[in-house]
């Protein structure tokens, strides 16, 4: 499972690497909404840094919303789906390997986006251990739940409405946990933010684990 | 005009209804009606008003918030143990599907009902529509999660795949309001000053105020059951109608390029169960139906 996982994921990122679509197109989108963000709370420092966290986390969560479409884009042209599925290749792994291929460039994504936080918005980074582990756990929540939306809603021709409609209301947890979570490091707080920390746990394996279960039976009919 | 009735006595199934009452559905619909009576009685004349702190008589909105709230939340669990038996292959057939759908579109209503209700309670209570209490905070997520599923259940697709989506996503959206309610209550209680706005009235509700309430929402039990079987049955002569008219179709082609009438393909299998169905899995996306 875990071999065809790594292959799946292997496969994706390859994928990305050469297409540029991530790169070219999500990233810039992300920082984007950054600079939106300014616009729309005024250039006042000490708002945009108050607020940098819970700016951050939105913009992660829209950035998913596409990652995860396009996880899906990728297999929807020249039957792609169908040679998955006919690959041989466990169900569980080929929902891991997306998820972690998903996981690795909202990773990515979240050092650009934490670089434009500091540039922008002047929140200064602090509490470094606690910003990368609710960064991982919040990111692999975030993968697991959108590669599992996102594959229920593959092949619908409203998919495009239908997936944000589906997929925010359920990632409203992360966004709450992963922002107090930052907040709480970037006070200098930190006590407070391992908490949540243990909340963004629990909410990653649980989709991981749904995901596992449910994966096989969502990928024969999609 | 040929109806579903026709039909069906036709090809020789099972006989349609043509209304979705029946003797037991109208008995229940007139227990639940005089107790919707009762339950007027008991809010607006025989409890009495409260003090203060819940704002007089606005407190009476408690006996239609409640067991709004009380319904919906049921309504969600049916869905999520419907969707559950759906999904499991050995129980699988479309009745729970349906039932699952029935059961989330009254719940989605009343838990707009809800939402309203509380907020115009609010406003006139605490001076504010909404506050960014837990339990607030949970049933709005919960609302949109079942729009969302609702949307899923409406998505033109293949009858099967989409049933097993929606099943899917009704579990999930289940399970996941455990998790919503945690964080936001976390979220609240980390960052709010000692809050006035608590929605607990329950230590402060005695007598007849409890027992009104408490009937409220035997009421509202009785409204559920008698709204999902009829929601129920409606959906279950739509999918009916549709397999009629998928029939109908294909005999009327059939017939037009010369070929005998197949007895096979016109008496149109109950939607109940995995039917194999003649014109391959194209034919099986949700057929525009043909208006009788």
């Amino acid at each position: 499972m875990l071999r065809d996982a790594v292959l799946v994921a292997g496969k994706d990122l390859r994928i990305e690497g050469r297409s540029r679509i991530a790169t070219n197109q999500v990233a810039p989108f992300a920082v984007l909404i950054l600079v939106l963000f300014a616009f729309a709370l005024d250039a006042d420092r000490g708002l945009l840094t108050r607020a940098a966290a819970g700016l951050f986390w939105v913009a992660v969560l829209f950035s998913t919303v596409l990652a995860v479409q396009r996880s899906q884009a990728l297999e929807s042209s020249d039957g792609a789906r169908q040679a998955l599925r006919l690959s041989g290749l466990d169900p569980a792994g080929i929902f891991l390997g997306k998820a972690a291929a998903v996981a690795v460039q909202l990773l990515a994504l979240q050092v650009l986006l934490g670089i434009g936080v500091v540039v922008l918005y002047g929140a200064g980074p602090s509490g470094a251990l606690l910003l990368v582990v609710t960064a991982l756990a919040a990111t692999a929540g975030l993968a697991a739940a959108g590669s599992l939306y996102a594959v229920l809603a593959a092949g619908l021709r409203a998919r495009e409405t239908l997936l944000p409609l589906l997929l925010l209301p359920v990632l409203a947890p992360v966004l709450i946990g992963a922002t107090r979570a930052f907040e709480a490091a970037l006070e200098g707080a930190p006590g407070m933010g391992w908490d949540w920390v243990r909340l963004l746990g629990v909410f990653a394996v649980v989709y991981v684990a749904f995901g596992t279960l449910a994966y096989g039976s969502l990928l024969e009919d999609a | 005009m040929t109806t579903l009735r026709d039909e069906t006595t036709r090809t020789g199934a099972r006989p349609v209804p043509a209304s979705t009452g029946t003797a037991a559905t109208r008995v229940l619909g007139g227990v639940t009606l005089l107790a919707l009576g009762v339950l007027l009685y008991l809010a607006f004349v025989a409890s009495p008003a409260a003090g203060p702190s819940q704002g007089f008589d606005a407190v009476r909105f408690m006996y239609v918030h409640v067991p709004s709230a009380w319904l919906a939340y049921l309504s969600f669990a049916v869905c999520a143990l419907c969707s559950a038996l759906y999904l499991w292959r050995r129980t699988r057939s479309r009745f729970w599907d349906l039932l699952a759908g029935a059961s989330a579109e009254v719940g989605t209503l009343f838990i707009a009902l809800t939402l309203v209700t509380g907020s115009i309670w609010g406003r006139i209570t605490w001076g504010v529509y909404w506050t960014w209490d837990a339990r607030l905070t949970t049933t709005a997520v919960l609302f949109v999660m079942f729009l969302g599923y609702l949307a899923v259940r409406r998505v033109a697709l293949d009858v099967e795949v989409r049933s097993r989506r929606a099943a899917v996503v009704g579990i999930i959206a289940f399970l996941n309001v455990p998790i919503v309610h945690n964080s936001v209550q976390w979220w609240r209680t980390l960052h709010q000053e000692p809050t006035v706005l608590r929605t607990d009235l329950s230590p402060q509700i005695e007598g007849l105020m409890l027992y009104t309430l408490l009937f409220g929402v035997l009421t509202f039990t009785l409204l559920y059951a008698w709204l999902v079987v009829h929601r129920f049955r409606v959906a279950w002569l739509e999918d009916r109608l549709e397999a009629a008219g998928l029939g109908r179709a294909i005999a009327e082609r059939r017939a037009e390029a010369g070929l005998d009438e197949d007895p096979a393909v016109e008496g149109v299998p109950a939607p109940a169960g995995p039917a194999p169905d003649p014109s391959g899995p194209a034919g099986r996306t949700t057929p525009e139906v043909t208006a009788p």
